[in-house]
């Protein structure tokens, strides 16, 4: 029994990851970047999702959970374009500049991020409105204990997921940037405008990150500017352990990750579950370089 | 008025000087076949005329319009498809998917789409029989046939081709070499980079010899297959 619970919980904290590590795996397809910045963007999400639901609530007079949908939208598009913005200031410039530059840039553009948002919104940990999210929920067989929060959680990053996953593989869009994300020039060969679908992706990634944070902060109540590089980098690990540049791989790492830390936490001690979570790291690192999913196909000669 | 024109084209990567003045022109309706050693610029000049490199100097006219320094992406749009060299599919892609990027520039247009993916299967039904199969699953001389399907998919005025035999088996280059020519007759205009050259200018109009970076013979296909220069450098008599 206490296994299917932490099941659950797992399956909920893992669907966190993979919707960051989809923005890590997407960026890395396009432009073969490791986006440091991404978990920042991640973590603005949570902030600019509690100054959208402060005014919300200044604006209605009074507390309802339809608030947030609003509040997701302002933070899905503020999110998205700082992620566009963040491409054309610090990646764009350094796209002939070989492989190393662009990452070094990605890590400064984490760091003015995480500033700017202690700077902005102070140092303190932050609390979300009361009263927003719905509180109770089932209890399944054996006592297994499913709350109403959790499955919207669930039923959220489903959707989420599944739309990016349809709009990848069923557009014409979707396959321009899958064909962009094996090769540049073939691709401009074929007429696409492959700054524009590099926009898309920077549009999209930090979009989801976004809508994460906020799910997040609602998720857990509370938070601070280190969410960004905590939680960023789990999913980063994610993307990892799945398959970078692989979207399903995103997926499934998120959940894997999510499961096997929480299982660790539950059976260990919470404070194994960060180790659990990089010997993890390491071990894929050492037994399967691609992740679970990567490169399954073998490329031309 | 020639469908392309390139007047004293100078490209250059960093500080090479790849192409050194290169001067030639495409009718419509010709096969024009660009043979030289490795190294002589060939697949330089069809990357600059696809916009994939920048000239440093020189016109690019097509049609009646210059293209030099446009992005690559809208040289597409105006009629050019360039084939690249070494079978450059999208591996992890459909063999349909792989079509369908080659007519990314018509947009949602399915009718035309699907037009012109059936000419495309009228050549290649092989590629037909392998359309859900991923692109890195098929044999050399598949990918062959995908990458000029593929270019094929915009319905280009001009198609480049480059080294469309590299690496085949001596019948399935035969066969590209039959299609190539099959595709000119149903009214493609086609710039052909070969290192067979002897191939190239049996189903060619008219050929241009390039050394290093310039053009240093050109002419009739028939009279380039029996100049002296030509049989010795590049058709491997003595």
């Amino acid at each position: 029994m206490q296994f299917l619970q932490q099941l659950v919980n797992g399956i909920t904290i893992g669907a966190f990851y993979a919707l960051v590590a989809l923005g890590y795996t997407m960026v890395y397809g396009v432009l073969k970047l490791i986006n440091f910045a991404h978990g920042d963007l991640f973590m603005w999400g949570a902030y600019l999702g509690l100054t959208g639901l402060t005014v919300a609530l200044a604006a209605l007079g009074y507390t309802t959970p339809w608030a947030i949908l609003p509040v997701v939208i302002f933070v899905m598009t503020s999110v998205a374009l700082m992620g566009v913005l963040v491409e054309r200031i610090a990646y764009r410039p350094l796209r002939s500049a070989g492989r190393l530059a662009p990452v070094i840039s990605a890590l400064g553009v984490a760091f003015i991020l995480e500033s700017l948002a202690r700077n902005v919104y102070g140092a303190s940990w932050k609390t979300y409105p009361q009263g927003l999210t719905p509180s109770g929920g089932l209890v399944l067989a054996g006592g297994v204990r499913v709350s109403l929060m959790q499955i919207i959680v669930l039923v959220a990053s489903f959707l989420l997921m599944a739309g990016l996953y349809l709009f990848v593989h069923r557009t014409r869009v979707g396959t321009a940037m899958r064909a962009v994300s094996l090769d540049h020039d073939v691709s401009r060969l074929m007429g696409v405008d492959v700054d524009r679908i590099i926009m898309i992706v920077f549009l999209i990634g930090p979009g989801l990150g976004g809508v994460a944070g906020l799910i997040v902060a609602l998720y857990y109540g509370s938070f601070d500017f280190t969410l960004g590089w905590i939680f960023g980098l789990k999913a980063f690990i994610a993307a990892i352990l799945g398959g970078i540049g692989n979207i399903p791989g995103a997926m499934l790492g998120g959940m894997l990750l999510g499961i096997i830390e929480t299982l660790g936490a539950g059976y260990m001690s919470p404070q194994w579950k960060d180790v659990i979570a990089y010997i993890i790291l390491i071990l894929i690192l050492i037994f399967r370089p691609t992740g679970l999913l990567g490169e399954r196909v073998a490329e031309k000669l | 008025m020639a469908l392309l024109e390139i007047e004293n084209l100078h490209t250059y990567y960093g500080y090479v000087h790849a192409l050194k003045g290169i001067n030639l022109t495409v009718e419509e309706g010709e096969i024009v076949t660009l043979i030289g050693a490795n190294g002589a610029g060939k697949t330089t000049t069809l990357r600059t005329i696809s916009g994939l490199i920048r000239p440093r100097e020189g016109r690019i006219v097509f049609d009646g319009q210059e293209i030099q320094g446009m992005p690559a992406h809208k040289i597409v749009q105006m009629g050019i498809c360039h084939a690249p060299e070494g079978r450059q599919i999208f591996s992890t892609l459909t063999v349909m998917e792989n079509l369908n990027m080659g007519a990314y520039t018509l947009g949602g247009d399915k009718e035309t789409i699907e037009e012109n993916r059936r000419r495309v299967f009228d050549l290649f039904p092989r590629l037909e029989e392998r359309k859900n199969q991923l692109g890195g699953t098929l044999s050399g001389g598949e990918q062959q046939m995908l990458t000029i399907g593929r270019a094929l998919m915009s319905r280009p005025r001009l198609l480049m081709l480059d080294e469309p035999s590299l690496g085949l088996a001596p019948l399935l280059v035969k066969t590209i070499f039959e299609i190539i020519k099959e595709i000119n007759q149903r009214g493609v205009t086609i710039l052909l980079v070969e290192q067979n050259a002897r191939a190239a200018l049996k189903i060619a109009h008219r050929g241009y010899v390039l050394e290093t970076g310039r053009v240093v013979l050109s002419g009739p296909a028939q009279e380039l297959l029996q100049d002296e220069r030509v049989r010795k450098a590049y058709l491997g008599e003595r």
